[in-house]
């Protein structure tokens, strides 16, 4: 078993404590809900587009430390990026608390790499990946509510 | 502190009791296993075990038909375990006793092969609001595909029903009652012979959920006068995959059989086919054979132990318990009715369950975290999820300290209950 301190990182408790871009957009160009029936977590993501580019993102909902804090670190990572460059984010983030081996430093992933200690606790991962999914789900323009079962 | 030293009191000595259980000797990440997770399965004791190594290395065969001993000897040891399993809820008789694979089978059976042909549109059956949802969907699936009505019966702040409000719903549509005897996530120990009281005056039958109840306090079917009782032998001690459906005679034989297939019969000839006698009716196919001999092995376990000595110990515990999780800063219990038993769910101020329950994994100590599979209990309450510590006879308050100790690392993780 690791250290509690490396799942739950100071950045973590912080953004748990104080979400950023916490709410709903007015006007969002894209949104969707997002689901996990293991712990009943519900969250939504509000999106508004400048041509491709994220321009402002939003979240609301109720969960765990692990999940409110990868939603508001979400919405400050993806902020500013084009459309194409999310998929590819996501991937990389999904590989950092997924997979033993992916480098716990990739300077591509900036501050989201502090989940990279999610690895040792596979019973989270769907913690952490729940606003991706629900990203996703709003870039994909699926309305309906996208679980992470 | 260690978990395995406690003092014994009369009646039930903890230590010997937890030698029987090898499991409990395990560590987890080099720190002793605290196991509070008993409301989702118990662990099994050396006998349960024996029994099914036993009976795969020297009693293996099919059931029912066989002419040689070796068959003989697997149906006797087969239909001897439902000898115990109706002696255990002190049934009228083993026929009354149908094996399933657990309770979720139990009710499911109930709710197609008794439910299926008496609802039909405008018709109700009636549940409580604390329901486990084994006990919500399997009426809502026929509720649906017959028109008919689901009604639930409210519950207090404190988890106790409202048998008043219940005793209102029941009415001349009320076809059936279900209800859970002690709910898997407040610990409510429902009165479930007075509900058969109120909804037999009406004519109504009653089935009890007693997949919690029955490893904590003793069941008298006769003597709760209910007509059907659902149990599952992974929560007894036993086995999984084998449950068991207590059934009056009379209602089962009424029933018509769900699942065809071989043993559940007695001819069959491409234009017809009649069915066995009770309970064989309702076991299609190959049943669990091992399972069976496990449960059956768990129940002498239980027996052996004895309800007295069982409900006093957990009572005890469940005192020291309540006590001990009171005192920790920042925490409310969720279910804190007069009659509870052995489950202990709460809720830590500014901290959800799921990290609650990994922070006091690190310390080697197993509760769950969640909806529990009862969604509308966490809506009752407002939570998404709670934590639930669930105890059972082998826990030690030794334990209790070992995951009061555990919280207050979620403390030093999160900080203290005001923080900003």
């Amino acid at each position: 078993m690791s250290d509690l301190r490396d799942l739950y990182q100071e950045v973590i408790l912080d953004h748990n404590r104080s979400p950023r871009n916490f709410g709903r957009l007015d006007g969002a160009d894209l949104s969707a809900d997002g689901h996990n029936p293991l712990c009943g977590d519900r969250l939504s993501v509000t999106v508004k587009l400048n041509g491709d580019r994220v321009s402002d993102v939003r979240f609301e909902g109720a969960g765990c430390a692990i999940s409110k804090a990868s939603a508001s670190l979400m919405t400050e990572g993806v902020k500013g990026r084009t459309l194409d460059e999310l998929p590819k984010l996501f991937d990389r983030f999904h590989r950092l608390v997924t997979d033993r081996t992916a480098p716990t430093d990739d300077a591509e992933l900036g501050k989201l790499a502090v989940f990279a200690g999610v690895r040792d606790y596979p019973a989270r991962v769907k913690c952490a990946v729940l606003a991706w999914h629900t990203l996703r789900a709003a870039l994909d323009e699926g309305s309906e509510v996208v679980s992470t079962e | 502190m260690t978990g395995v030293t406690a003092a014994a009191p009369a009646g039930l000595d903890v230590g010997r009791i937890r030698e029987q259980f090898p499991i409990l000797a395990q560590t987890v990440g080099g720190k002793p296993l605290v196991y509070l997770d008993n409301a989702a399965t118990t662990q099994k004791p050396r006998p349960v075990l024996d029994a099914l190594a036993r009976y795969y290395a020297a009693g293996n065969a099919n059931i029912h038909r066989g002419v040689y001993a070796l068959s003989q000897e697997a149906t006797e040891a087969y239909e001897a375990a439902r000898g115990k399993v109706a002696a255990f809820l002190n049934a009228a008789e083993p026929a009354e006793i149908v094996f399933t694979r657990n309770a979720t089978e139990g009710i499911n059976l109930v709710a197609q092969a008794f439910g299926r042909g008496r609802l039909g549109p405008g018709d109700e059956v009636l549940i409580s609001g604390m329901e486990h949802h084994s006990n919500i969907v399997p009426w809502q699936m026929v509720c649906e595909e017959k028109g008919a009505r689901l009604r639930v019966a409210p519950f207090s702040d404190r988890g106790e029903l409202l048998v008043d409000a219940l005793a209102e719903q029941l009415g001349p549509r009320t076809r059936l009652v279900s209800i859970v005897h002690m709910s898997n996530s407040l610990g409510t120990v429902n009165p479930v012979g007075r509900v058969v009281e109120l909804a037999h005056r009406q004519g109504v039958p009653v089935l009890v959920d007693g997949a919690q109840a029955a490893y904590h306090m003793p069941v008298d079917v006769q003597a709760l006068g209910c007509d059907f009782y659902v149990v599952t032998g992974h929560k007894l001690y036993g086995p999984t995959g084998i449950g068991a459906l207590y059934g009056r005679r009379a209602l089962l034989e009424a029933m018509t059989p769900y699942q065809g297939g071989g043993d559940m019969i007695s001819s069959v000839t491409f234009e017809r086919t009649t069915y066995n006698e009770i309970p064989h009716k309702f076991e299609a196919g190959t049943p669990h054979i091992a399972g069976a001999v496990g449960l059956g092995a768990a129940l002498d376990f239980i027996t052996g132990v004895g309800f007295d000595a069982i409900t006093a110990r957990e009572r005890r515990l469940l005192d020291y318990a309540t006590k001990a999780l009171s005192a920790v800063p920042g925490l409310r219990l969720v279910g804190t009715a007069a009659d509870k038993a052995s489950i202990l769910s709460f809720v830590i101020e500014g901290v959800h369950a799921h990290d609650v329950g990994t922070i006091v994994d690190t310390e080697g100590v197993a509760i769950r975290t969640g909806h529990h599979c009862t969604q509308p209990v966490m809506d009752r309450y407002g939570v998404p999820a709670t934590a639930r510590a669930s105890l059972a006879l082998y826990n030690t308050e030794g334990e209790i300290d070992r995951l009061v100790t555990a919280l207050t690392r979620v403390r030093e993780v999160f900080g203290p209950p005001s923080a900003p």
